[in-house]
């Protein structure tokens, strides 16, 4: 897995590329941990280059949802989800909690 | 190790109960269910299936990394294919695994329980066995 953070003014894009398992997932969890810890609660986390997340992906972008959103400070969106993997956030039942996009910068535009 | 059967191509391998072995346990499998002639959303749900099983063995069965082996079994049949999954840690009860409720606001969203769910929802068959300090967990996948 590979993650690269670029910081803007009112928000913070993540791109994630390869495999969230459980043997990556606290990396990811780490970096946006990071990112909230310097008190940025927008963050548009680019999956277009997303080989493959686990439940144990899933635990880390929903516990970061819950932090963005407390006080509704601000929030997580997913742009670029691959077919298949889009699937499996429908099975979670992530599709209804999380804001979707098709592309970051309509992400972007919106957060 | 690799043990193959070409007449059944049956393979086995055994891999140790680390998640750092996530990966080239899914190269494995997706291998094999394109050997077996599964579709591409197919592969990805036993990829996804596997991953799980593999992640809970080693944290519910092994309750750690690096404790135990995981041996991976893959049988290409007519109609789909078959996945043995062997583990000697703690065998795991399926009844104790509420299941999630995938439809809760997300203030009331649990972080944990979505592993068995995925299971039982991408696989057609999901049987668990324990026996002789062996604890064995079939699933199978059929072409779509």
């Amino acid at each position: 897995m590979e993650i690269n953070s670029t910081r803007f003014k009112h928000c913070d894009v993540v791109k994630v590329t390869g495999r969230v398992d459980s043997s990556t997932a606290p990396q990811l969890a780490e970096e946006l941990a990071k990112i909230t810890g310097e008190g940025r609660y927008k963050i548009v986390l680019d999956f277009t280059q997303l080989d493959f997340i686990s439940s144990a992906g899933l635990r880390v972008l929903i516990s970061t949802l819950k932090n963005c959103k407390r006080y509704n400070r601000g929030d997580v969106l997913l742009a670029g989800l691959p077919a298949n993997i889009l699937s499996v956030f429908d099975l979670a039942g992530f599709t209804s909690i999380f804001k979707i996009h098709t592309d970051v910068l309509s992400a972007v535009g919106s957060i | 190790m690799d043990l193959s059967d070409t007449q059944t191509r049956m393979t086995t391998r055994t891999y140790a109960g680390r998640y750092d072995n996530l990966a080239e346990i899914a190269t494995f499998v997706r291998q094999e269910a394109n050997l077996a002639g599964l579709s591409f959303k197919d592969v990805f749900e036993v990829e996804t299936a596997v991953d799980e099983a593999v992640s809970n063995i080693i944290e519910h069965a092994y309750v750690g990394e690096g404790i135990g082996d995981v041996t991976v079994t893959c049988l290409p049949e007519p109609n789909g294919i078959r996945i043995i999954l062997e583990d000697h840690g703690i065998p795991f009860d399926p009844a104790c695994v509420p299941l999630p409720d995938t439809h809760a606001q997300l203030k009331k969203r649990k972080e944990h329980g979505l592993g068995y769910f995925f299971l039982c929802q991408l696989m057609d068959e999901v049987k668990f066995e324990f026996e002789k300090n062996v604890n064995r967990l079939t699933l199978f996948k059929n072409k779509s």
